[in-house]
């Protein structure tokens, strides 16, 4: 079960999504949207603390957190993805992500719940045309009548638009 | 029992690498003229316990380059042979090589097969020159090579000579299981037990475990063990003084009636042993004919008495006493040293390190809580925390010096460069080292060796002249390279300086301005011996294999750098030339200041500021409408604000009313403009790049006491920022 999940991360060409594989999502919200990532990828979940600024770098790294001991760099989603309002509240979360063997937290709206996800309920994306960079997109998922948007975290995490990693930015 | 073996391979690289380093230190310390037969013996040992572990291993091309080593320097220690310069480099040769095999079996890299051929022919040559007569081989005349041809008779007449006197003979009956050896290993222990002495097979034809042999040797029963113990498991393996040997001294015969009597009688033998550790005297009341035996014989006896009789008299004491041994082996090989350390791998120290760290910022996060509570309703609370403070502060202090070793172990390698080096330049040259206790972080150690190593190679090639040069400019023949380490504040200094020809202007100035660096007559000297750290600088007229070709010491800049290290250099031309290395003491801990910009706190580290200050209105001017400098006694220095660099909104913006950190990196001066000092801290450097990637500016993070993370500023990149923008 396990080793199957990590298989379909590591293959699945974007846009499409294999059948007979039920996988388990963490389902945040970022503005009116909600969003999905693998669950096997998420450290843990934390509040919003202060976080030391990085100079010079994009305004959607928002610098990075001691994380018992360990320096974590923090992104905002909810600016990468260009949303108007970016406020901090008391429900604005902090998920710590393990991807690409490093340790990174995403800040978001909302944690919603943990749902599972069989095939038919995940569709391939839908080519939106040039306003929304689809590549990252896993595919969209339905439950009831609520539609999650499944990101494929690694990708993202790693690309180099992102510039979080050295070796990307060459 | 070949799987089982695998596993202790590294065991073996290691105590093999560590016997060779010692090897190496013993050849070098060892005069020629008069060798100390203590030195001499720890080499035999080295290079027989390489011998043995090779050989249980099956490293046949270790065993036979060690074999040979090890036969030519038997005779050395029994005074065969007289220890002549070219023997030492041969030895020095053969560990190389050695070394080189050690590495192949280890899977780094390929073995020479010839030159272990060429250097196991040397060896067999120098060790067989006994065979000519002497008085053509060793030119040196002293009262030693007269006697030496005498000796010499014995050896061609015996193939194993045995030159000590031959009432300390003794005749030992071995026992072991071979078990699961190999016929190759069981005729290898005989070829080893030969060397001993005379070996004699007792093992009953239908027997085909137990390997019974009568050896009669003047070798102590130690020496037996440690040639066996490598191949023979020890709790199957038993040596018996043989008593139906009669023809033996009174020392032996007491040890031989002792064993009878605890036969009959084991009340009688622990009776025995209770007075075995006693002088002689009373053990030669037992025979009173006996003649009296030589003194130091009885006494290498005694040493050993206590362990065989209790092996003589009982199976039980017999367990006891083969456990004994292998601690007292180690115990004659290495003084107290070893029996008092443990291996540990460096992940372990270092997770250790980590979380000590975590402990200290805890810690620091504690206090500043606690420090909110009253004093006076707290009390105890405040106490507890006052004692955890302190308790922390030791941990720390003691974790940290696990890591530390002492510099001896890079400067232990620089005798033998050195005196390869000037055979090969034909200079006299004389290493001190001073400080060689000085600690430092290990792994600071690893990488300081090797830009060591080419400073004093650079100082033996350029700096030390030539004997003659050195005779018509009125100094000694024989120069001398010092190696010094001390302490400074927080940082270890290592000084490399030579009484050599000192670095001259003229010639840096005239290679300078040929490669067209930007230079001028009214350099100070600091600044023009900096140019010698520029890519490509070499004044040596002639490229050798040594140096001059002009790499090297900028490499040598790069890498201290790296380490956040310093490296200054003093010279007088024709008195000779110090280079110093400052370094921290560790990697992972830098003293810094902080510094507020806006509501961010920065750490400037420590080591790079001169000073700080707060300027008035007037000593602040502009260049061309917008760069600024500040006036500092008399020096206009470039005015780097962090708000403007980072993009931060600043508290103040006027820079008479912040602070100015003066900084100084590589030779250059700026001076960083913040908004205000907050304190000097030690800090615990945590990598950026670990889950970041390098950030412009910032060298590294660390955690500050409110739990908060800080970047530690990129002291010289900032300097040198700050002077492209105004050059």
């Amino acid at each position: 079960m396990l080793r199957e999940q990590v298989v379909v991360s590591a293959t699945t060409p974007s846009g499409s999504v294999r059948s007979h594989t039920v996988n388990e999502f963490l389902t945040f919200r970022l503005g009116n949207e909600e969003y999905g990532i693998e669950i096997l990828k998420v450290q843990e979940i934390r509040g919003y603390d202060s976080i030391t600024q990085i100079a010079n770098a994009p305004s959607f790294i928002k610098g990075v957190v001691n994380l018992r001991g360990v320096i974590v760099p923090i992104v905002d989603m909810r600016i990468k993805f260009g949303l108007s309002d970016a406020d901090y509240n008391q429900f604005t979360v902090v998920i710590i992500l393990n991807v690409a063997s490093r340790v990174m937290g995403i800040v978001v709206d909302g944690v919603s719940d943990v749902i599972s996800l069989d095939a038919e309920q995940m569709r391939p994306a839908p080519g939106l045309g040039p306003v929304i960079d689809t590549e990252y997109i896993m595919g969209l998922g339905t439950v009831d009548e609520r539609m999650l948007i499944l990101i494929d975290i690694e990708k993202l995490m790693g690309s180099s638009d992102m510039g979080l990693l050295d070796n990307s930015l060459n | 029992m070949s799987t089982d073996l695998e596993q202790f391979y590294e065991i073996f690289f290691e105590e093999s690498s560590e016997l060779l380093a010692d090897m190496e230190t013993c050849l070098l310390r060892l005069d020629v003229n008069s060798p100390d037969l203590e030195d001499l013996n720890a080499i035999f040992r080295a290079a027989h316990s390489i011998k043995g572990g090779a050989g249980t291993f099956g490293f046949t091309d270790m065993t036979e380059t060690t074999h040979m080593l090890e036969t030519l320097l038997d005779k050395l220690r029994k005074g065969e042979l007289e220890v002549r310069s070219e023997m030492v480099d041969a030895f020095l040769k053969a560990g190389d090589v050695i070394k080189e095999q050690l590495a192949g079996h280890r899977g780094e890299g390929q073995a020479d097969p010839a030159a272990a051929a060429a250097i196991c022919e040397e060896l067999k040559r120098l060790s067989d020159e006994v065979l000519v007569p002497p008085a053509i081989e060793i030119p040196i005349i002293n009262t030693k090579t007269e006697i030496i041809p005498v000796e010499n008779e014995v050896a061609v007449d015996e193939i194993r000579p045995v030159s000590m006197d031959d009432s300390s003979k003794l005749t030992y009956c071995i026992q072991f299981s071979n078990d699961g050896m190999s016929n190759a290993t069981i005729e290898n222990l005989f070829a080893n037990l030969k060397q001993l002495g005379i070996v004699e097979n007792n093992t009953p034809k239908n027997e085909k475990e137990l390997c019974k042999l009568k050896l009669t040797t003047s070798n102590s029963e130690e020496d037996i063990w440690e040639t066996l113990a490598f191949v023979v498991d020890p709790a199957n393996l038993k040596i018996e003084v043989d008593s139906s040997d009669s023809a033996e001294v009174n020392v032996t015969e007491t040890r031989i009636s002792d064993a009878t009597h605890a036969n009959v009688e084991s009340l009688v033998e622990e009776d025995v042993c209770a007075t075995t550790p006693m002088p002689p005297a009373p053990g030669y009341g037992f025979f009173p004919g006996a003649p009296a035996a030589p003194k130091d014989i009885d006494d290498s006896e005694f040493n050993l008495n206590s362990p065989q009789q209790q092996s003589v008299g009982s199976n039980k004491n017999e367990l006891q006493a083969t456990s004994n041994k292998p601690s007292s082996k180690a115990n004659t090989t290495t003084p107290a040293n070893e029996a008092s350390s443990i291996r540990v791998s460096v992940e372990k120290v270092d997770q250790m390190i980590n979380l000590v760290g975590e402990l200290v910022i805890t810690q620091a996060m504690l206090a500043q809580t606690a420090s909110q509570f009253d004093p006076v309703v707290f009390e105890k609370l405040h106490s507890g925390m006052n004692q955890l403070e302190r308790n922390t502060r030791d941990l720390q202090e003691s974790v940290m010096s696990i890591r530390m070793m002492p510099i001896s172990f890079v400067f232990s390698r620089y005798p033998r460069v050195v005196r390869d080096l000037a055979s090969k330049l034909n200079k006299r040259v004389e290493l001190k080292t001073v400080g060689e206790n000085t600690e430092l972080d290990k792994s600071l150690i690893e990488k300081i060796a090797d830009p060591l190593t080419h400073l004093v190679r650079n100082s033996l090639d350029h700096g030390i002249e030539t004997p003659e040069r050195r005779i018509a400019a009125g100094k000694v023949a024989q120069g001398t390279i010092t190696l010094r380490a001390f302490h400074q504040g927080g940082s270890i200094v290592i000084e490399v300086s030579d009484d050599g020809a000192g670095l001259n202007r003229g010639k840096i100035l005239a290679k300078a301005r040929e490669r067209g660096l930007p230079v001028h007559d009214g350099m100070t000297d600091q600044e023009v011996w900096l140019l010698i750290f520029e890519a490509g600088f070499s004044t040596a007229e002639a490229v050798t294999d040594v140096s001059g070709r002009g790499v090297g010491m900028d490499v040598v800049k790069r890498n201290i750098q790296s380490m956040g290290g310093r490296i200054d250099i003093e010279s007088v031309f024709g008195v000779g030339t110090r280079i110093s290395i400052r370094l921290p003491l560790t990697l992972a801990i830098l003293d810094g200041l902080s510094v507020a910009v806006g509501d961010q706190m920065f750490i400037v580290p420590l080591n790079y500021i001169t000073e700080s200050l707060q300027p008035s209105a007037a000593d602040i001017k502009t260049v061309s409408g917008h760069g600024r400098v500040v006036q500092v006694r008399g020096e206009y220095l470039p005015v780097i604000a962090l708000h403007e660099v980072f993009n931060l909104r600043p508290n103040v913006t006027a820079v008479h009313e912040g602070i100015l950190v003066i900084l100084e990196a590589e030779g250059y001066k700026a001076a960083l403009f913040v908004d205000d000092l907050v304190g000097q801290h030690q800090v615990v450097i945590k990598s950026l790049e670990s889950n970041y990637r390098r950030v412009q500016g910032v060298s590294g993070a660390t955690i500050m006491g409110d739990g908060k993370v800080a970047l530690i500023l990129d002291t010289a990149a900032l300097v040198l920022s700050s002077k492209q923008e105004f050059v």
